[in-house]
């Protein structure tokens, strides 16, 4: 497929389109936060606390009378930063595990890497970043070294399962015989080739990164006070539902919206990118 | 039609049979926020235990009143001799154990010798530390000789950490609680509730209920559906006042708003740089404004402090002049301490809602002259083993309540480390002062010594909000000690 072909069938995906609408939508609020919110999320007025949705506070505020439109704005700064870091760690440990494995097949250091990454993956992924909050103190970095941990074996697999055919393609043999060692051609011929699902995976993966760092968050082992995070906007506001139910609605939202949006794109994207798919 | 006239019918008899179970209604369950470790008030400082077995399970010789008063518990009456160092203590005659032994002078002193021995557990030695012998004269009657004399003695004896327990029993208190009250101890489901039934062998008034179940909830929320759902009775010291308002407005409950002896402070680290200057400390509680943190944290319940005594204490003297909310007097004053640009620090929250609201609004609020704090959140157990034990701390948030506690101002160890020598010779002038007046006087030069040297930032005193429902009668608004006394309780229609 060409690129102007490529672009056309992406905005023919209505998937794609709304999944990344979505979450530009959130991206400009977090990149715009960085220079202006409506409020400072910072600086609390006890007096204006709890008021509904108006025209001056467009969200309302929270119980310490705290805009919540602004702080939804911090607070994807913060969701986006975490999860990109996070997905990071995963693909820039990930990868080189996963091609490594490949080009190894069946040697040691497949098993090894291959069992280690069973070992990860056999924990539920929340409990590792509870256990790694708890231990080392709840901090945005924790946060981020924990979903960025449980997300090592994710890639590690999916570079592998999709390294391994590939290995017993023609030009790969031609690149042996022309003599190039298994890290050029790990590098050079395998990575090129895997890279699409990577994004699709890495997409799906920051989703996710988003939703564990607002449940870690929530718990209370994510970023803390005063950065604003929505996580934590909904732990706040659980015993004010009652009386102020916008506090939950509109964090709660903003994790689904984004949180959908990007796995509408990451959908769409694999649509798009898979050869498995796109071939049939 | 015909399933419908079966679910009518099946629902005409649920009612009946509700309605007959409403009738004989001699129970009740009521909430409490946390567990108790064990079932020993003898040997741990968990305001839990007490909160279930006070009054209701164990009696002391004196015992508190609803409103803080001391009045006679075990010991009918009691003579002192003239010169204020031998109490007599005139037992009540032909109390009764649950166990069936009965409650004999020897016991008396089984308990006091227990309590002050060389390895007592027990969380409050201070409490039993002037007494030089505790006798037998005969079964009613026990000798108890101090020390010196002791004003606050009768005071002391009322606590639940001195209450009366026998060595029959002693063994296994922790799990099967042995004590002289109105009701016996029935089940502990661990991890859910604790239940008492009524003592028939009772040596005063019967109580109207028949049993008490009480409920662990710690969680704001589950404690809200509990109460909506009608599941508990009552909730003692509710957890979250943000949601007082709406069983306020709920004819079917009664919110009580009485006093605590929880002095809400934000604890300094005297001994960490740069709080080692009084100027500094002085600055930080200026920069406090205590009505935002009450109206933001408790949504209005509590009432502010400017030391560390509760306002209700007849002795209370109104000391929150002496650091107005003034954020621009709080930055001349860290310019002239040498912290023009201000200065960084941390402040660590135990998991109560005052402690993690609170601090959030501190941190603004102190940000406003030039602080800045890094706040983390802590479980207790590692607040007490960090702040508590481990003095790594700036600032942190706590409310101490204990009643009298003025004297931990004394103890240079202590987690917030005020070491001043003349306040330490004031506090021990003071347990051993006998006249009411002198007391009184001391009582209130003490609170302004540690409210001028601004220690800690005082806060608030913390309120004590119960929910309960609007039919049952009895419960303690206010809080002289650790208590849900269930004796006076029952159900009216």
């Amino acid at each position: 497929m060409t690129e102007e072909g490529l672009l056309r069938a992406a905005l023919r995906s209505r998937n794609l389109v709304v999944g990344h609408l979505l979450a530009a939508a959130f991206a400009i609020g977090a990149v715009l936060s960085l220079f202006w919110t409506p409020y400072d999320v910072t600086e609390l007025t006890i007096a204006t606390r709890l008021q509904a949705p108006s025209a001056i506070h467009w969200f309302g505020t929270d119980h310490f009378g705290r805009d919540i439109l602004s702080m939804i704005m911090v607070g994807a700064q913060t969701s986006i930063a975490v999860a990109i870091v996070a997905v990071g760690i995963g693909m820039g440990i990930g990868v080189p595990l996963g091609l490594a494995a490949a080009a190894r097949r069946g040697h040691l250091l497949d098993e090894t890497i291959m069992r280690g990454n069973d070992l990860v993956f056999a924990f539920p992924s929340l409990l590792i970043a509870i256990m790694i909050t708890t231990v080392f103190g709840p901090s945005a970095l924790n946060a981020i070294i924990a979903i960025g941990i449980f997300n090592i074996p994710v890639f590690a697999r999916l570079t592998r399962g999709a390294a391994l055919p590939l290995w017993t393609r023609d030009y790969i043999l031609s690149a042996r015989v022309s003599g190039k060692g298994p890290v050029r051609i790990s590098v050079e011929h395998i990575l090129p080739n895997v890279t699409n699902l990577l994004i699709v995976q890495g997409t799906i993966q920051f989703s996710l990164g988003i939703l564990a760092e607002a449940a870690l968050s929530y718990v209370g082992l994510g970023v803390q006070p005063p950065t604003p995070s929505w996580g934590r906007m909904l732990a706040d506001s659980q015993t004010l539902i009652a009386i102020a139910p916008h506090m939950a609605m509109f964090p709660g939202f903003a994790i689904l919206l984004t949180v959908l949006g990007l796995n509408l794109a990451g959908d769409g994207l694999r649509d798009l990118l898979d050869p498995r798919i796109r071939n049939a | 039609m015909n399933s419908i006239r079966k679910s009518a019918a099946a629902f005409a008899l649920l009612a009946l049979a509700a309605g007959g179970a409403w009738a004989a209604k001699a129970d009740v369950t009521i909430g409490i926020q946390l567990e108790p470790p064990h079932l020993d008030p003898t040997s741990a400082a968990a305001g839990a235990i007490d909160q279930v077995l006070y009054s209701n399970v164990f009696e002391g010789l004196t015992r508190f009143g609803p409103d803080g008063s001391v009045g006679p518990g075990l010991a009918e009456s009691w003579e002192i001799s003239a010169d204020g160092t031998a109490y007599t203590f005139n037992l009540r005659p032909s109390v009764k154990f649950h166990d069936g032994t009965d409650l004999e002078a020897t016991d008396v002193v089984f308990s006091l010798d227990r309590a002050r021995s060389e390895d007592s557990q027990n969380a409050q030695k201070a409490l039993f530390s002037g007494i030089k012998s505790v006798e037998a004269i005969d079964p009613t009657t026990v000798v108890v000789t101090l020390n010196s004399p002791q004003g606050n003695f009768l005071f002391n004896m009322a606590w639940g950490d001195a209450v009366i327990v026998a060595p029959e029993s002693i063994d296994d208190i922790k799990n099967n609680p042995v004590g002289t009250g109105a009701f016996r101890f029935s089940e502990w489901k661990r991890g859910d509730s604790i239940t008492i039934v009524r003592n028939a062998d009772y040596w005063g008034a019967a109580p109207a209920l028949e049993q008490a179940t009480f409920k662990f909830i710690s969680e704001p929320t589950a404690a809200f559906s509990a109460m909506m759902a009608g599941d508990i009775d009552a909730f003692y010291s509710y957890p979250a006042p943000e949601n007082l308002v709406q069983f306020e407005a709920d004819p079917r409950f009664t919110v009580l708003a009485g006093n605590t002896e929880g002095e809400t402070i934000l604890a300094i680290n005297n001994k960490m740089e740069p709080f080692g200057d009084v100027r500094v400390r002085k600055a930080v509680s200026m920069a406090i404004d205590r009505q935002a943190i009450i109206d933001g944290a408790m949504f209005g319940y509590g009432t502010p402090i400017g030391t560390h005594f509760a306002p209700h204490h007849p002795d209370y003297v109104d000391l929150t002049g002496n650091a107005p909310h003034d954020p621009e007097a709080a930055k001349a004053l860290l310019a002239e301490a040498g912290y023009p640009d201000g200065f960084e620090t941390t402040l660590k929250l135990p998991p109560p809602s005052y402690a993690r609201r609170g601090g959030e609004i501190i941190a603004a609020q102190l940000r406003e002259v030039g602080i800045e704090t890094e706040i983390s959140n802590l479980e207790w157990a590692q607040w007490l083993e960090q702040v508590f034990r481990g003095y790594d701390y700036g600032l942190t948030i706590v409310s101490h309540t204990e009643p009298m506690d003025i004297g931990i101002y004394a103890r240079p160890k202590y987690y917030f480390q005020y070491d001043n020598p003349e306040f330490q010779e004031l506090i021990s002038a003071l347990s051993v002062e006998n006249d009411p007046a002198q007391r009184s006087a001391m009582l209130k030069d003490a609170q302004r010594t540690i409210s001028e040297d601004y220690v800690n930032g005082f806060l608030f005193q913390l309120a004590l909000t119960s929910v309960v429902d609007a039919r049952l009668s009895g419960i303690w608004p206010d809080a002289p000690t650790q208590a849900v006394d269930l004796t006076g309780v029952s159900w009216t229609e």
